[in-house]
């Protein structure tokens, strides 16, 4: 029994990136979540969907340490993390975007992803201070980094205007590669194409699967249900801070629950 | 003996005033530097100032230090009150709003002078000048060497401040953490840290201003509200936040106290620079160089 039990742990470690038992998040009396569980499979892309007001993006929230849960677990890479600040999270490997979009406004595009390097950079202060060479080299060796993912989301030549002169759709896309540049082995995105036109979703689309294909696992909160049904691997739908289905998406579509909270009323 | 002609006059109060207003510059860097960070203002900055003269004087004339040795050895114990600030004052108050911690600023400002009052007493102390006191004639005006050194360290805080900021990951990460936290603490960057570091620098920029002036005008406990009053302004008239407008609006201040105190009364020093603050606030309220639009945004 109890052999069998490790093994499960250990089988479930490989698979599962992230592993959220029981957790609930309340403010005040209002329940935003209520008993989650679900985990994330190792190298897919995950959409949770649900009407406004659902509780996706509290979701996110937990997960990434902006609000510590009110109650349960969370396990990433095997290691609780539910009681982690959100930039110690964000440097063990789980970045996110949001949902309106947060750029570092009065930095230029390149700086904006060299800052997201930061977290891979574990210089001491007096070291960066005094050693001015030392300094330069690694300054250089961050800004081909910084200019590589640049050329993966297409806004090499966009490099030193500043971040809030871009158009909303490449504004997404940037915030997407400052998430890149932590490295993150789970990388979320909150509504990465609302407010973008056709054109533009279609570009993060590509990008999101490339994503993917780089090995890194992609949770996705989104609403255009196109772009959900077309990029995810799994999908799980919330309602009222539970969850109601989840599957692939052909079973999600044709779930009865699903229907009547969500996919309902119009069609 | 060389005639003193008006001219040569105005010179020498324009020198004057540029050597103290770099003084006013770096109090204001001071304040930036912490405000940019955590919109806190730090009512304590002027006791970095005074901290940084008196203990010079302890370092390099009580026990001797050489002038090398005393200056850097200042400027670390400086900038550990710096960081004890942060720690004590700062970062233990639970559920903050920036206005709790502008008193806190404050009160740490009140409890240092009083320390520094039992520690040195109330008389003011002199330190020897970095090049002696023998003045360099320029153009019929008078420089003391002393007034070099000032302005030479205000270009060399700016440019080191310049590459920091611009050109250093850490600098970076400070900055990133004044333009938006929620996305610094995303991006791994620890808050609290840069919080640390910015009380730390400013300390820093503080206690070499204290040291440098030092030997103009002599350092006493209670000289930082002044020195405070003035930088704060000098922030303001740049455009508070405004890291070009800090150093200008320094400069602009203790130029127009030393041409008032010249040609009209010495007795109302104070109130010149002060009265041109009031006046750009009231045409200009978003400072010389700062924009209207952040100036909005902003909550102090």
């Amino acid at each position: 029994m109890v052999q069998e039990l490790k093994f499960q742990v250990r089988e479930s470690l490989e698979k599962n990136i992230l592993e959220v038992e029981q957790v609930a998040m309340a403010f005040g009396g209002l329940m935003a979540l209520i008993n989650q569980n679900f985990r994330v499979k190792k190298g897919i892309i995950k959409a949770i969907i649900g009407p406004n007001g659902a509780g996706k993006t509290t979701l996110f929230n937990v997960i990434t340490g902006f609000f510590p849960p009110t109650e349960g677990t969370i396990r990433f890479k095997g290691q609780a993390i539910e009681h982690l600040k959100a930039h110690d999270i964000a440097s063990r490997g789980l970045s996110r975007t949001f949902q309106t979009v947060e750029l570092f406004d009065n930095m230029t595009v390149l700086e904006n992803v060299m800052v997201g390097c930061h977290t891979r950079i574990r210089s001491s202060f007096l070291a960066t201070g005094f050693k001015l060479p030392q300094v330069k080299r690694k300054e250089n060796k961050i800004k081909e980094k910084a200019m590589d993912i640049l050329e993966f989301i297409n806004l090499k030549d966009k490099f030193n205007e500043p971040a809030d002169s871009l158009p909303l759709g490449e504004q997404k896309l940037l915030e997407i590669g400052r998430g890149l540049a932590t490295q993150p082995d789970l990388l979320c995105l909150d509504e990465p194409v609302a407010g973008l036109n056709e054109t533009e979703t279609q570009v993060a689309s590509s990008l999101i699967r490339l994503i993917r294909e780089k090995g890194i696992t992609v949770l996705l909160v989104e609403h255009d249900m196109k772009v959900v049904m077309d990029l995810s691997d799994e999908i799980m739908v919330l309602n009222y801070g539970e969850k109601i289905a989840e599957g692939p998406p052909e079973q999600v579509q044709n779930d009865p629950k699903v229907i009547e909270a969500y996919l309902g009323g119009e069609d | 003996m060389e005639k003193i002609t008006f001219a040569t006059q105005l010179l020498q109060y324009l020198i004057t005033g540029l050597t103290i207003g770099s003084i006013y510059a770096m109090v204001a860097l001071g304040f930036i530097i912490i405000y940019n960070v955590t919109e806190i203002i730090n009512f304590a900055q002027g006791e970095f100032v005074v901290l940084g003269g008196l203990v010079m004087v302890v370092f390099h004339v009580s026990a001797g230090l050489p002038l090398v040795i005393a200056f850097p050895a200042t400027v670390v114990l400086v900038m550990l009150v710096g960081i004890l600030l942060d720690r004590l004052a700062i970062r233990p108050i639970r559920k903050p709003s920036v206005l709790t911690l502008i008193i806190a600023t404050i009160a740490a400002s009140i409890l240092m002078k009083g320390v520094a009052m039992v520690i040195w007493g109330k008389d003011p102390f002199d330190l020897q000048a970095f090049s002696g006191r023998d003045p360099i004639s320029f153009f019929g005006a008078i420089i003391q060497p002393q007034y070099l050194w000032v302005i030479g360290f205000l270009i060399l805080i700016t440019i080191s401040l310049s590459i920091f900021f611009n050109s250093t990951i850490i600098g970076k990460a400070m900055r990133a953490c004044a333009d938006n936290p929620d996305a610094a603490s995303l991006v791994g960057i620890d808050t609290k840290k840069m919080i640390l570091l910015s009380f730390a620098l400013s300390a820093a920029i503080g206690a070499i201003a204290g040291i440098i002036v030092t030997p103009i005008s002599l350092m006493e406990y209670d000289r930082g509200v002044s020195l405070a009053i003035k930088g704060f302004g000098a922030a303001i008239l740049g455009g508070l936040g405004s890291f070009p407008g800090a150093i200008l609006g320094g400069l602009i201040m203790g130029t127009i106290e030393s041409f008032g105190a010249g040609l009209i009364s010495s007795a109302y020093k104070d109130a010149f620079a002060l009265i041109v603050l009031l006046a750009v606030l009231f045409f200009k309220p978003s400072g010389l160089l700062g924009s209207v639009e952040i100036s909005k945004m902003k909550r102090f």
